[in-house]
């Protein structure tokens, strides 16, 4: 296989999601809404109850829908890469992921792309968000809104990378919702997406700790920084080293010797 | 098309097993399909076909046993071996919200086709299989025959020499399903694609066939339909199946080869 080989595939799932993406408009439609609502709705409740104080990489008061923007284009990319996770299952149960894993390239590549394809999806969704946010007064400097990209890559790809793992070990779709309670909530609100960590520290020191160990929260920290033009290094480095380890555990996952699909054969068919 | 030395079988499996657990599921399984050869896999619910399908596609893996795919090792080069295969499984795999398209230019990127070439590819294909009429219609809007040719049609994209059909008729009126048997057929004669075909459904399956029995994991007799027939005392290979199941109702008997025929010979590593 040459290198145009691996292009051509992963150029065809890239297209083929977002192809998906945009016919499921339902699906753009909620994944707007929710931040949306989270920065107009709970932003403006909250904002005399919480007082933010000049922390990096602020140089000055921010209101707290500016505080909040970096977690809930975090809370996006989470969302999304949940949502990946449930189409894989779906995939998976009505037979479309068998199509992924009978072509010859290597099984870890075709993940990768899938992969990729997610954060692609999630990085529009973004920008979508930013504009919005823009339109109605909440604004952040020029240069946030291009080096933000990379730092989308990164985190849409480490959250992927979660939803992947979560798929490789979910055997059924209804399995899905415990999901919700188990993974997305703590995850979020368990991070520094809401409210800085030295406001947690104040009211719990494990609470605390916990969020300092949650990947969610280095990866709001690296979109909160890249948003001013900053590089938040620890941030980057964890959100880097989450990704690898996901990615790793979910291609496990997903081996031929240890495909869940294994598990369930006995049930299936002739 | 992959071009095969002729005494190459397509596919070749030998010794093979495999189990779940404590439970075993395949057992000794050995049988080859020749280039251009329509063999049908019969057996009932449960006789372990789609276990086998699953390890000839490398969606598993483990068990005893070798699988050859145009004389590649599926577990040492499966790469290799799966370049040479079309499966069209036996749970729908569409993506419903593409159009028929959409889907099949999907199919060609994963197995590198550059797009000038996916297109025409693409184009034959419909044509071949009487489609080309519903290439914008997304697949949602298909019957689940038109469905159906329409995996074919993606299964043969790439011009595999080996396709495999997993139960493709399930769920579909007789005509259309003899629609299907027909054209898959015409492939195997008129591509010399060698063509496994996995049924339950005795009326699938034509005199000139060849033909593997399985039950119970384990191949209960292989070789021509008629030279099946007459070694089991029957006229039919209906009636030579329905005995050979009822002997065995639980599928936990030794099984009995019957060789001969040109698919019938294979089986060695």
């Amino acid at each position: 296989m040459t290198i145009d080989a691996y292009l051509l595939c992963l150029k065809g799932i890239l297209v083929r999601e977002v192809l998906r993406f945009l016919k499921q408009r339902e699906r753009f439609l909620a994944a707007l809404v929710r931040p949306l609502v989270w920065l107009f709705v709970f932003a403006a409740g909250f904002r005399a109850a919480l007082g933010v104080s000049i922390i990096p990489p602020y140089e000055t008061y921010i209101t707290y829908e500016v505080y909040i923007v970096p977690g809930l284009i975090g809370m996006i990319q989470l969302f999304n890469g949940m949502q990946s996770s449930l189409s894989m299952v779906y995939d998976r149960e009505m037979g479309s992921m068998r199509i992924l894993m009978v072509t010859p390239l290597p099984r870890w590549y075709l993940l990768t792309c899938k992969l990729l394809a997610g954060a692609a999806v999630s990085i529009l969704q973004a920008y979508t968000f930013l504009v919005i946010a823009a339109l109605f007064g909440i604004t952040l400097p020029a240069i946030g809104y291009v080096a933000v990209l990379p730092a989308l890559v990164l985190s849409g790809l480490m959250l992927g990378a979660v939803g992947l793992l979560l798929s490789s070990t979910i055997r059924q779709l209804e399995n899905f919702a415990g999901i919700m309670n188990f993974v997305i909530f703590p995850t979020f609100f368990l991070s520094s997406a809401l409210y800085p960590l030295w406001k947690m520290q104040e009211s719990s020191v494990v609470l605390h700790r916990i969020c300092q160990f949650n990947p969610f929260t280095h990866a709001v920290e690296l979109i909160r920084f890249a948003l001013y033009g900053r590089v938040a290094p620890v941030a980057l480095g964890i959100t880097l080293l989450s990704l690898a380890l996901f990615l790793a555990l979910a291609i496990y996952g997903y081996s031929p010797a240890k495909a869940m699909m294994q598990r369930r054969a006995g049930t299936g068919g002739g | 098309m992959t071009v095969l030395r002729s005494d190459t079988p397509a596919l070749d499996i030998a010794g093979l097993a495999f189990s779940y657990g404590g439970r075993f599921a395949l057992q000794d399984v050995s049988f080859a399909v020749p280039p251009g050869a329509f063999t049908a896999l019969l057996g009932p619910n449960g006789a372990g076909k789609t276990t086998l399908f699953s390890l000839i596609t490398h969606l598993f893996t483990g068990g005893r046993g070798t699988i050859r795919i145009g004389g590649w090792d599926i577990r040492r080069e499966s790469r290799k071996a799966l370049a040479q295969m079309g499966v069209v499984f036996q749970q729908p795999t569409l993506d419903l919200d593409l159009t028929v398209v959409q889907n099949l230019r999907y199919f060609a990127s994963l197995h590198a086709m550059p797009t000038r070439t996916a297109d025409q590819r693409i184009e034959a294909e419909l044509a071949r299989l009487e489609l080309w009429d519903r290439r914008d219609d997304r697949v949602r809007h298909l019957s689940g025959g038109y469905r159906r040719r329409v995996e074919v049609a993606r299964a043969l994209l790439h011009r595999p020499s080996l396709l495999l059909l997993d139960e493709a008729t399930v769920g579909l009126d007789v005509p259309t399903r003899r629609r299907i048997v027909d054209q898959v057929h015409a492939l195997a004669r008129d591509d010399g694609i060698a063509v496994l075909w996995a049924t339950h459904l005795i009326d699938e399956v034509r005199a000139d066939d060849d033909v593997v029995v399985m039950h119970g994991g384990r191949v209960k007799a292989r070789g021509r339909v008629d030279e099946v027939a007459r070694a089991a005392g029957c006229e039919t290979i209906g009636e030579a199946f329905a005995r050979m199941i009822a002997a065995d109702p639980e599928g936990e008997g030794g099984g009995e080869r019957r060789e001969g025929g040109k698919g019938g010979g294979g089986g060695s590593p």
